[in-house]
């Protein structure tokens, strides 16, 4: 299965996608008016991985900013991540938030309580 | 005619403005605002957390007003344009102001208003109990909002939201959408 390497912009967040290391990553900022278009391939890719998926899926979700319209993407992302887990892998979201940002703390949670695996909450400090 | 946008446009030019622009809401201009604001951002805020508040609640605001400037008819865009919108980003006494205006049909003013006033009401816990609820069962709409926008807005700012509706003509109203930080 090929990798995702998408290269981020002032308005896309920087995307590597490894089947081989189970290593998925997101960094930077996600805010295009319309979110849909940049998020499909990512969920179509997740899709076919979560057929043969690594023993262990690493995520690491690291976004310095994300407007509504990703926010639903990245909740798709992450319920293919919660199929991968049902059946019987593991999977671990490591959520990055900058030091006192409470806000994106907060997204973190919110997301943590909708889908069915826990976050690790880490805190970057400059 | 009552209602005059020059005058409403005066009137949302309130304390020290750092942008304000009023004509054709394009895709192309709302990314170049947010690229000028937020170096502008750079120079007057020092704190990084005020920063990136302020610049999360002005994306969603231009992009609210992006999704909504609806196609106008000509005896409105002949003077404006079809895209007519405007916003303004001021300051006045240590608080952050974004105003946005944009021209609405009288039948969907219940609606939006109905919805401003239940999400001006709303506790901060509710606004995220309503928030988790619209982000797992709401559908993208056709104009690619996904019906957050607004409740993200009033959850960061406490809901410090304030509206108005001016009529315009029998069709036709203008809104205005405060928000303070």
């Amino acid at each position: 299965m090929e990798s995702i390497s998408i290269e981020g912009t002032p308005k896309t967040p920087t995307v590597n996608f490894d089947a081989t290391t189970g290593i998925i990553e997101v960094k930077g900022r996600s805010i295009p008016e319309n979110s849909i278009e940049f998020y499909r391939p990512l969920v179509e890719w997740l899709e076919e991985y979560s057929k043969e998926p690594q023993k262990l899926t690493t995520v690491n979700i690291q976004l310095e900013y994300f407007n509504t319209s990703s926010s639903k993407c990245i909740l798709d992302v992450f319920k293919k991540l919660e199929t991968i887990k049902k059946a019987r892998n593991e999977v671990v979201i490591n959520w990055y938030y900058e030091e006192d940002d409470e806000d994106m703390l907060e997204a973190g949670e919110d997301y943590e309580s909708i889908i069915r695996i826990p976050f690790k909450m880490i805190e970057v400090v400059d | 005619m009552s209602f005059n946008i020059e005058e409403r446009y005066t009137k949302m030019n309130k304390g020290e403005v750092l942008l304000a622009y009023k004509g054709s809401i394009t895709a192309e201009l709302i990314t170049n605002v947010l690229g000028v604001v937020e170096s502008k951002l750079d120079h007057v805020i020092d704190h990084s957390i005020t920063k990136k508040k302020i610049y999360n609640i002005l994306v969603e605001s231009l992009q609210n007003l992006y999704h909504h400037v609806d196609d106008l008819p000509d005896r409105i865009s002949d003077s404006m344009d079809i895209h007519f919108g405007i916003f303004v980003i001021s300051k006045m006494d240590e608080m952050y102001d974004i105003r946005t205006g944009n021209f609405i049909k009288n039948d969907k003013i219940k609606k939006l208003k109905e919805r401003l006033d239940k999400i001006k009401s709303l506790s901060k816990d509710e606004l995220k109990e309503l928030y988790k609820f619209v982000l797992n069962n709401q559908k993208f709409s056709d104009k690619g909002g996904g019906g957050l926008g607004l409740i993200d807005i009033a959850r960061r700012t406490d809901g410090k939201v304030d509206y108005e509706f001016d009529t315009y003509d029998d069709e036709y109203s203008f809104f205005s959408l405060n928000i303070t930080i």
